[in-house]
């Protein structure tokens, strides 16, 4: 069918979320991705894919969101020479995601800026890329020195500080460079790929339904919504795969839940980074009282493993329901009270207006998303732009603010807390009765599927090709770390060292979710 | 300012009793001297580094810092710097990205020294194994003398392993 945003044809994906893929020709994709951008659809992803397995060469692929859907497009690259043009002047957060699918795939994107390596560091060397076929996953290389050319800036006064890739609190590794005159910051320079463990290639070593615990260790803190988009990308690519009603009930609960319990432990954070440690342990309080309830109600602290593919692994019952909606009642009250005490307290406030800011039209360009995105004034949120069961009939609310400083994200951050409370007591109210988990139908080779889930942090995108005998041929995630890590380095330009924490937590962003 | 004192007022102590060590969770034999024991023992000071996990087993460090767990109240104290620690506390496969930062780490903490695994991955490589990109469990790269299981292991879990490093075996 015509896919008329860009005048191509597109095949309808199965699956939950409108969705739609197109092959198109590299001499294409610059017309194309201009076209896409004045009509402002967002870049959600790009990744490579080699199929010479499947007597092609090698292909670029890219998720653009559009009003109507999502639209995958696939690009055919030559075998000899996987190489395209860049997209990273027309959106330029494909600048890392480019580089990223050369260090793995080994296609390469010409006229881009950028040609440093980007998640390589020592442990292949280049020119070997683990994402092609005749690459084995057990395939290991000496460790090599990781020479990597951070950008020199020069001035009076101007120094460096290097910091990470091991931080001094309990926090991921990366490293940030930062170039400081005084304590203040000029510039800030990312490096990451530090987690980077093999987690797409080892996905193509397993079956669609082992990948599905394997998807909800991409990043611990969003694995309800890693699960879930894994979950409708195999659903999809076995041909619509429909899960039970009540199975989407309850996967809405959970990611509603992880919504809570992530947005509570970070408020709590952010308290305390200005010296609120009362913030801290009341939130944590809180956290804590919702991780025992996650546990005695779904076995599992942080909900691991309840999504699968064709629904739920566990149901929940009346009387544990209704403990449900007592303790969230609760909840409710308790965060009001706190939110007050936070909006009163002249020093908390003192140091997170105007601080870490990032202006709508800067947003835009970057395509910052997720709540930090509905902070700097970008209002798109999966639930609300493409309103599929179970939140058609909830009418989500879309938080937002414009000015996009740590103040604007932690008032974001307090409004989707409540509305989440309110979308999972409309969600246990309404639990259709039924099933929690239908049988996947066999998955034909060559098939995708595409999951698309607004998680706590922003969208995340699975997308998936099955290969022959119900195994995985290549399984992409991304996390909307991607597009906001670039965005904290603008974020921070003019501010003091010592807020960096305060930003970064503002945002908090994935690293296993990026390095993959 | 009312309503902050009402609010802690009204909350009370949330602290529960600390759990006892498991000393199941050894994997070497005690290394340290019962003197070196007895002193890390009310002041142990940790150093966390994540050498590649999926960011799991760190919301349940955080949590042990939670005023339900509130690990600081046994003497065991978050430092920022090995060079501060007597203890490391590994999370994650150690991805081969990560193994020279952890080495370095190791070498980085003062003798005497202990490490604690946190996690399947920690232990045993968990679902991410080795690989081109992941050397596998802890032990691979350094000494441990802990390993704690679980995906994540719960709060207590990791204060049970803590506790069974700076326990005496005789
Ligand atoms: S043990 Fe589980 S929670 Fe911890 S890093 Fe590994 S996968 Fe994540």
């Amino acid at each position: 069918m015509a896919f008329e945003e860009l005048g191509i044809n597109a095949a309808p994906l199965p699956g939950a979320m409108p969705a739609f893929h197109a092959r198109i020709d590299a001499s294409e994709l610059h017309a194309m991705c201009e076209k896409a951008r004045s009509q402002k659809a967002r870049l959600v992803t790009l990744w490579g894919s080699d199929e010479t397995t499947r007597g092609g060469g090698y292909a670029l692929h890219l998720a653009l969101a559009f009003p109507s859907g999502l639209l995958w497009l696939s690009v055919p690259l030559d075998r000899g020479h996987p190489h395209y043009p860049g997209i990273a002047n027309i959106y330029p957060s494909a600048d890392r995601m480019q580089r990223a699918a050369y260090d793995l795939v080994g296609i390469h994107a010409q006229e881009n800026p950028d040609h440093r390596k980007w998640l390589r560091h020592g442990a292949w060397p280049g020119g070997v890329f683990p994402l092609r076929k005749d690459f084995d996953i057990a395939n290991c290389f000496p460790p090599a020195e990781d020479h990597y050319p951070f950008i020199k800036v020069e001035g009076e006064g101007v120094h460096e500080i290097p910091v990470g890739p091991v931080h001094a609190g309990t926090i991921e590794p990366g490293h940030f460079r930062f170039t400081v005159v005084g304590e203040k910051i000029l510039r800030l320079e990312e490096r990451f790929g530090y987690k980077h463990k093999g987690i797409e290639k080892r996905f193509e070593t397993m079956t669609l339904e082992e990948g599905a615990r394997l998807a909800g260790r991409i990043s611990g803190d969003s694995t309800v919504a890693y699960a879930w988009a894994y979950a409708m990308a195999v659903e999809g690519a076995t041909g619509g795969t429909e899960p039970p009603r009540r199975a989407l009930a309850l996967r809405g609960i959970l990611l509603e839940l992880e919504r809570v319990a992530n947005h509570l432990g970070d408020i709590g954070y952010l308290g305390n980074d200005v010296a609120l440690s009362f913030g801290f342990f009341q939130f944590w309080r809180l956290k804590e009282d919702l991780l025992r309830l996650n546990s005695q109600l779904f076995g599992h602290r942080y909900l691991m493993d309840m999504i699968v593919p064709g629904g739920v692994a566990r149901d929940l019952s009346k009387r544990e329901a209704d403990l449900l909606l007592d303790r969230l009642e609760k909840v409710r009250g308790e965060v009001a009270t706190l939110k007050s005490i936070y909006d009163e307290h002249a020093g908390a406030q003192d140091r997170f207006i105007m601080t870490g800011q990032v202006l709508p039209e800067l947003a835009e360009k970057m395509g910052l998303t997720g709540f930090a995105g509905r902070a700097s004034g970008i209002r798109h949120d999966l639930r609300v732009d493409y309103s599929i069961p179970p939140y058609q009939q909830l009418k989500v609310q879309l938080a937002s603010h414009t000015r996009g400083d740590v103040a604007a994200r932690v008032s974001v951050r307090f409004d989707e807390l409540a509305e989440s409370i309110r979308l999972i007591q409309a969600l246990v109210q309404q639990l259709p009765s039924g099933d929690i988990r239908v049988p996947l139908v066999d998955a034909v080779s060559g098939r995708c599927g595409v999951g698309w889930v607004e998680g706590w942090r922003g969208e995340i995108l699975i997308a998936l090709e099955a290969g022959e005998n119900h195994r995985i041929h290549r399984c992409h995630a991304h996390d909307p770390s991607w597009q906001n890590w670039p965005a904290l380095q603008h974020a921070v330009i003019g501010n003091i060292v010592p807020d960096f924490p305060l930003i970064n937590k503002s945002f908090n962003l994935s690293y296993s979710g990026h390095d993959l | 300012m009312y309503q902050l004192l009402k609010q802690i007022a009204k909350t009370g102590i949330k602290t529960e009793e600390a759990p006892l060590a498991d000393e199941t969770l050894r994997v070497l034999q005690q290394r340290l001297q019962e003197g070196i024991l007895k002193h890390l023992g009310r002041a142990l000071a940790i150093r966390h580094v994540d050498a590649g996990s999926c960011n799991g087993c760190e919301l349940e460090i955080h949590a042990t810092n939670s005023p339900y767990y509130n690990l600081e109240r046994l003497g065991i104290k978050f430092v920022a710097s090995p060079r501060h620690a007597d203890m490391l506390l590994v999370t994650g496969p150690v991805s081969r990205h990560m193994e020279t930062a952890l080495k370095r780490t190791y070498e980085a903490t003062p003798d005497p020294k202990l490490v604690v695994a946190i996690g399947d991955c920690g232990c045993d490589g968990g679902i991410f194994g080795e690989s081109y990109a992941s050397c596998g469990r802890v032990a691979n790269v350094i000494p441990v003398d802990v390993a704690v299981p679980g995906c994540p292991p719960t709060p207590l879990a990791i204060m049970q392993g803590i506790l069974a490093a700076i326990k005496s075996q005789s």
